[in-house]
């Protein structure tokens, strides 16, 4: 069965979670690119790639399921180790930015 | 309605590249080194669905496997070089 022969119960919402994730991923890291201080930019990124790497990972399980006409669900690996690692990385940076500002307080965006 | 999902999958990889490349613009732009290593951890996340992209348009499982590497080496790589930042080593004695 190849990609072609989907049928439309699979390939809609597959497509549907596939436009959402490339959207919620886009825009975390334009937030990255965008954002003024460290603090704001640490929240675009850790936000938005792990709920654009939920979407698409379901939308493959989705699609890889209906190719293999049987219960493939090996992407759940991805994911639930993409939502265990990425608070844990965002925790850390944000613990090494705050020692490297010397301990004091974020500073607030500039007017 | 594959033309639909064929469609998504271009516009997701289109997302995609956009998100590395702005990754990529904070990485040689950013002020401090703790900007560079998140918009490392961002540029991987980002290839890793690529990846998946690529996967999901073949139709083949070998990309899940490198995806999962890529998943597990940069958070190694995030997390040793967020405790260099933060300890001055990475494996303290």
């Amino acid at each position: 069965m190849t990609l072609e022969s989907l049928s439309a119960w699979v390939a809609l919402p597959a497509a549907i979670l596939l436009i959402l994730g490339g959207l919620f991923t886009a825009i975390g890291s334009l937030g990255l690119a965008r954002l003024g201080t460290f603090f704001q930019r640490m929240h675009a990124p850790s936000l938005g790639n792990t709920l654009g790497t939920g979407c698409v990972l379901i939308a493959s399980v989705l699609v890889s399921t209906a190719l293999a006409n049987r219960p493939v669900a090996h992407e759940i690996l991805i994911t639930v180790f993409i939502v265990i690692t990425a608070p844990m990385t965002a925790m850390l940076l944000i613990r090494a930015a705050v020692h490297r500002s010397g301990g004091r307080p974020a500073p607030g965006p500039k007017p | 309605m594959n033309s639909l999902l064929s469609f998504a999958i271009g516009f997701a990889q289109f997302c995609f590249v956009l998100a590395m490349l702005a990754a990529a613009f904070r990485l040689l732009r950013g002020p401090s080194a703790q900007d560079r290593v998140l918009a490392l951890d961002t540029f991987y996340m980002n290839g890793m669905l690529t990846l998946l992209m690529l996967g999901i348009r073949s139709g083949t499982t070998v990309y899940f496997d490198i995806a999962l590497l890529i998943a597990l080496f940069g958070f190694v790589g995030s997390v040793a070089l967020a405790k260099f930042l933060l300890r001055g080593e990475v494996i303290e004695p």
